[in-house]
């Protein structure tokens, strides 16, 4: 075993090698764009240099007289598409801003005209040539900007139903014996996943494919073709890898439907590869958000009040909302909670999820607030979090399915040497560079949706898993194979997997971190179907109980004991019983608590995730701890990492080699997010300023010289039948906290906005 | 990007005809028709930006042979235009001999572009300024005279404190070239009636009322060499930045001592990362020379430097950041062992 494949312990699959390590690492996985096409025609995206106002015309002669030039559509000839709908609306779509639909322009970077041309130089040459001339009105920029309205989120966002609350907050926080008020800012940040928003369209007849990285192949599917007006199995959307997607293609952008209806319009596949700096505006990103946390609590620690307020920007027409409180007034017991979500809408692009989206900023105000509590109680921050663990969420009272909080930080203060700590701010110190500690609690919901898969089995052993999952670099190709080559009892070398295409049987977005637990559970419900079969075959008369299920499409395990043996399978001797050469079943899965037209949603692809507090009667998180040196210098005020250290706990690991990744990307990230992530907005304009690789800073190599992932030990019966917590999205939650708190240690400076720039520090 | 004729030189005289060719008299070499092509790791971006048009390219890297050597022997260095920054930056005489030298060179860029890039390509790296670079915004006097300046009440956090006007704040992003104007480096410059020689100080021109005018470099002319006299053992390179490697600096300072009994003969403050052109602190200079070093003189040799300087509203922090920083790499530079 290696640093990257830690030793399996109770309860962890092998740490097998990606299942796409070859392909990844020889360049050989083909990406959307990568996808060969006959005779292409090449699109460059013109997009607008105002956030409001309308485009009065057009000076398209300069660009028309670049040789190569096929096509420049504009709203004045724009293809005739229907409206978008929000997938919180029964849509598809991330926004409902549509554009080439009028002159109007709603946000910088709307798409207004497209450049079609022989080749990608002369279509982005001739778009350079475009002259486009605007009347501008001042937008209104982000919170603060003169124009903006707020209000409630309760009400005008379906999937923000309620602000918790239980007890009497305002009286518990009047008589509290140590009250803490404090505000917390985060910033607007882009996903900026290395593979461009790109997109591939090919007409054959009446029938379209589309090459893009997308989250979820069978919401694209359908809602492309609801916006061209055909039917859904007429359009195929295939990305057997995509270059990671942080959420921004979780849901359907406008890029999409119009290049398949310029493509039919041309009668030519037509292949469009944005810039990085359009991926800005022409998808979604992480608003900024603002907070107020009142803690008040008892002398000993106990936690008496809580109350979160939580602001977020969002589009003009939009209601985009994360609400974080689901989860922070859930995380520790607490009598008394209060809450309350508003969305403030300014003249941009509909912001969309953005890994862990309300988590990351919600949590950032939660634990940096607890630390401030620690502050104040002269308590140790840790020991803080164990007086104020529970086994049940207070605001309903449900029990947790599992949860490993304390252990987790038990762990990782170990590891990190937090005994090490003196407590005292600004006490530690290594030449130029003052050290600070510091700790923060992550989680992420546990969330599920139905899923279905197909598994062929061959006499030889070669198997064949179709689904309609997605690569986006978490090691989805990987754990399906393990999972089936598990449950079937065959060589892992001898599992193929397919994933990637909307024609294989759905499966869920790839967000929310629900793909494993989805995915594996179909795949094993499958799988047993397969065993069912065989060994009903070779033991035709065996007992009652096993005709009990015949399984195909009621979403649950077979429950023979046949299928659920341990005992191996004799695959000649079975498929000699049997009679047959393959084995083929289809199934369909879905979660307890999943809604009655879960396998309808499915089909249509309509998301339909339950987990997290939304369970009936119990509640089901993922939970970590977090650990953070960071070193300031007395001099330049330079901030660094150079520890992080997370211990995590998510039910069944199907693999530590792949989550170990995960959750060292998340630890990574979410100190990228407190020390560089933010994108700046000109706030005369409502314009992204810093729209590249160079100006929107993401750490490099020498920024992490040393990340620990400790995978924790936890078993889980009451979540899923893979009994698998989801942790993509768990280990950059709390380190934006974990920083700053390490910087208060450090330097006796509290920084509640993030990023933490150098300037914000004064020693 | 724009379709563009390429060609190769073969020799100086012909990429310096191709050059001035297509110079336009009344235009500001940056917007001549014809750019000369190194490294390529400015003219290629901005070229895709569209900030660039040329009509043509000239290669000038089949000229390497001649004009890539690292001179080190005796007390003159001599550095050719299209030498790699890293193949000088992992010289060993340069190390020892001009540690400024070597460590501007180190702390920029990433590898993979030190790789490519050549000296002379990255003295003439332009400006990083996001409006600068982005042409859907209309007010930048740098690349529209008379369009006004969008940076001025914008994002401007990177952008410079010193040498700035009212038509341009952009700042110049190289590392190298302030250990250049530290050490009184001499430009060798190859033109249609030869070569000649100039204090690298005079290379560059603040932006004034021309922000579009950034260098006093004629049509046609290409840097050819860099020099420098004498030996620089106590000189260090300060840089800070948002992130540990591959970014530009906040800001940097270039010093070089010559102490003799404990009494600064010579110092040498140069600063990076503040101000529109490589930038030479005399004023600091001056009060240094002469004197024993203690942090007192450290400190006022550092609030010298910055007294001219103008924050803008995200910016001004940099005027704290580098005083700290010139004060740093002076306490630094005294206690080198040489």
């Amino acid at each position: 075993m290696t640093v990257a494949a830690p030793e399996p312990k109770v309860n962890m699959g092998n740490p097998v090698p990606r299942y796409d390590a070859v392909v990844k690492v020889t360049g050989r996985a083909t990406y959307a764009s990568d996808m060969p096409l006959a005779n292409p025609a090449y699109a460059y995206l013109v997009t607008s240099a105002i956030a409001k106002g309308r485009v009065e015309s057009f000076d398209l002669a300069g660009a028309n007289r670049v040789r190569g030039v096929i096509d420049i559509v504009t709203h004045e000839n724009g293809p005739k598409l229907k409206e978008l709908k929000l997938y919180s609306n029964g849509g598809y779509a991330g926004t409902t801003i549509q554009p080439l639909r009028s002159a109007d322009i709603a946000h910088d970077g709307q798409i207004i005209a497209v450049v079609i041309a022989e080749s990608y130089e002369a279509a982005r040459e001739a778009a350079n040539r475009v002259k486009v001339s605007y009347t501008a009105v001042v937008p209104s920029a982000t919170f603060d900007s003169p124009g903006t309205t707020t209000a409630a989120a309760k009400g005008q966002n379906s999937q923000f139903k309620e602000d918790p609350q239980v007890g009497n907050f305002a009286k518990a926080f009047e008589d509290a014996e140590v009250k803490l008020t404090a505000s917390y800012d985060t910033p607007t940040q882009h996903h900026n996943p290395m593979e461009l928003f790109s997109t591939s369209c090919a007409w054959i007849g009446d029938n379209l494919v589309i090459y893009e990285p997308s989250q979820y192949v069978y919401g694209l599917k359908n809602g492309v073709a609801e916006q061209l007006g055909i039917d859904a199995d007429k359009v195929r959307v295939v990305n057997p890898y995509v270059g990671g997607g942080f959420g921004s293609r979780g849901s359907m952008t406008p890029r999409t439907a119009i290049i398949a209806a310029i493509a039919r319009r041309l009668n030519r596949p037509i292949k469009l590869v944005p810039t990085r700096d359009q991926g800005f505006t022409i998808a979604t990103y992480r608003a900024e958000t603002r907070h107020e946390i009142k803690l008040g609590a008892s002398r000993d620690g106990k936690l008496v009040a809580l109350r979160h307020e939580g602001a977020e920007v969002s589009s003009r027409p939009d209601p985009y909302c994360v609400g974080g409180t689901k989860t922070t007034t859930r995380l520790y017991a607490c009598p008394n909670v209060d809450s309350l979500v508003s969305i403030v809408r300014a003249d941009r692009n509909t912001p969309g999820f953005m890994r862990s989206p309300p988590e990351v900023p919600y949590l950032f105000a939660l634990e940096s607030a607890m630390d401030e509590l620690a502050v104040k109680l002269n308590m140790d921050p840790v020991e803080l979090r164990r007086i104020n663990d529970t086994t049940n969420e207070p605001i309903g009272g449900k029990p947790y399915t599992s949860r490993s909080l304390m252990a987790c930080f038990d762990e990782a203060a170990k590891a990190f040497g937090w005994s090490q700590r003196s407590p005292e701010p600004k006490s530690m110190a290594d030449g130029d560079w003052l050290i600070g500690y510091g700790c923060a609690a992550t989680c992420y919901p546990t969330q599920m949706g139905p899923s279905a898969a197909r598994v062929r089995l061959q006499r030889d052993g070669r198997t064949r898993v179709e689904i309609a999952g997605h690569e986006i670099g978490t090691g989805a190709y990987t754990i399906i194979a393990q999972t089936a080559s598990e449950r079937l009892g065959v060589p892992l070398e001898k599992v193929a997997v397919f994933v990637g295409d909307s024609e294989l049987p759905p499966a869920p977005v790839a967000g929310g971190s629900n793909s494993t637990a989805s995915t594996c559970s179909a795949v094993m419900m499958v799988c047993d179907q397969i065993r069912q079969r065989l060994f009903k075959a070779m033991m035709p008369n065996q007992s009652l109980t096993d005709r009990a299920k015949e399984t195909v499409g009621i979403g649950q395990t077979p429950a023979t004991r046949a299928a659920k043996s341990d005992r191996s399978l004799d695959l000649e001797k079975a498929f000699d019983a049997l009679g047959a050469g393959v084995v083929e079943e289809y199934g369909e899965w879905k979660p307890e608590d999943a809604p009655p037209d879960s396998f309808q949603a499915m089909h249509s692809g309509h998301v339909r995730l339950v987990g997290g507090h939304s369970l009936k009667d119990k509640i089901a998180y993922a939970f970590g701890a977090e650990f953070v040196e960071v070193r300031v210098n007395r001099f330049t005020h330079e901030i660094r990492a150079p520890r992080l250290v997370g211990a995590f706990a998510a039910g069944r690991i199907m693999n530590p080699r792949t989550a170990r990744s995960q959750l060292m990307g998340g630890l990574i990230w979410g100190m990228s997010s407190a020390l560089l992530e933010a994108t700046e907005i000109d706030q005369r304009t409502a314009r992204y300023v810093n729209d590249n690789f160079a100006d929107y800073l993401v750490p490099v190599n020498a920024d992490v010289p040393g990340v620990e992932v400790i995978l924790l030990s936890e078993q889980d019966d009451h979540i899923n039948p893979a009994g698998a917590k989801g942790l993509g999205e768990l280990a950059n939650v709390g380190t934006n906290a974990a920083v700053c708190n390490a910087i208060y240690h450090a330097t006796g400076q509290r920084i509640r906005k993030l990023p933490v720039r150098l300037e914000n520090i004064e020693v | 990007m724009r379709s563009f004729l390429y060609q190769r030189a073969t020799d100086p005289g012909m990429a310096v005809q191709a050059l001035s060719a297509a110079a336009a008299a009344n235009n500001p070499l940056t917007q001549a028709a014809a750019q000369p092509l190194a490294g390529g790791t400015t003219l290629i971006d901005l070229m895709k930006l569209d900030v660039m048009r040329p009509a043509a390219i000239v290669d000038i890297n089949p000229l390497a042979q001649g004009w890539s050597g690292i001179e080190t022997g005796g007390e003159k260095l001599r550095l050719g235009a299209l030498a790699k920054m890293s193949d000088v930056a992992a010289h060993a005489d340069i190390q020892r001999h001009y540690p400024v030298i070597a460590n501007s060179l180190r702390l920029a860029a990433s590898a993979q572009l030190r790789n490519m890039a050549t000296l002379g390509g990255n003295v003439m790296q332009r400006t990083r300024c996001s409006y600068f670079r982005d042409i859907s915004y209309q007010n930048c006097n740098k690349r529209i005279p008379g369009s006004g300046c969008a940076a001025m009440d914008g994002v401007n956090r990177m952008h410079a404190v010193l040498g700035t006007s009212d038509q341009c704040i952009a700042t110049y992003p190289g590392d190298f070239a302030q250990a250049l104007i530290a050490l009184d480096a001499t430009v060798e410059i190859t033109g249609k009636s030869g070569t000649r020689s100039m204090p690298f100080a005079q290379l560059h021109k603040a932006p004034g009322n021309t922000p579009d005018i950034e260098t006093t470099l004629q049509p046609g002319e290409l840097i050819s060499a860099f020099s420098i006299r004498g030996r620089w053992p106590r000189s260090v390179y300060l840089k800070a930045r948002d992130r540990q490697s591959y970014e530009f600096a906040l800001s940097s300072a270039a010093i070089a001592l010559d102490v003799q009994d404990g009494v600064i003969r010579d110092a040498r403050v140069a600063l990076g990362g503040v101000a529109t052109v490589p930038w030479r602190a005399r004023e600091a200079e001056a009060l240094l020379k002469g004197r024993k070093f203690d942090n007192g003189l450290a400190q006022r040799a550092a609030d010298a430097a910055f007294a001219d300087a103008k924050g803008r509203q995200h910016n001004s922090f940099k005027i704290s950041l580098g005083k700290r920083l010139v004060a740093r790499a002076l306490q630094q530079a005294s206690t080198m062992e040489v």
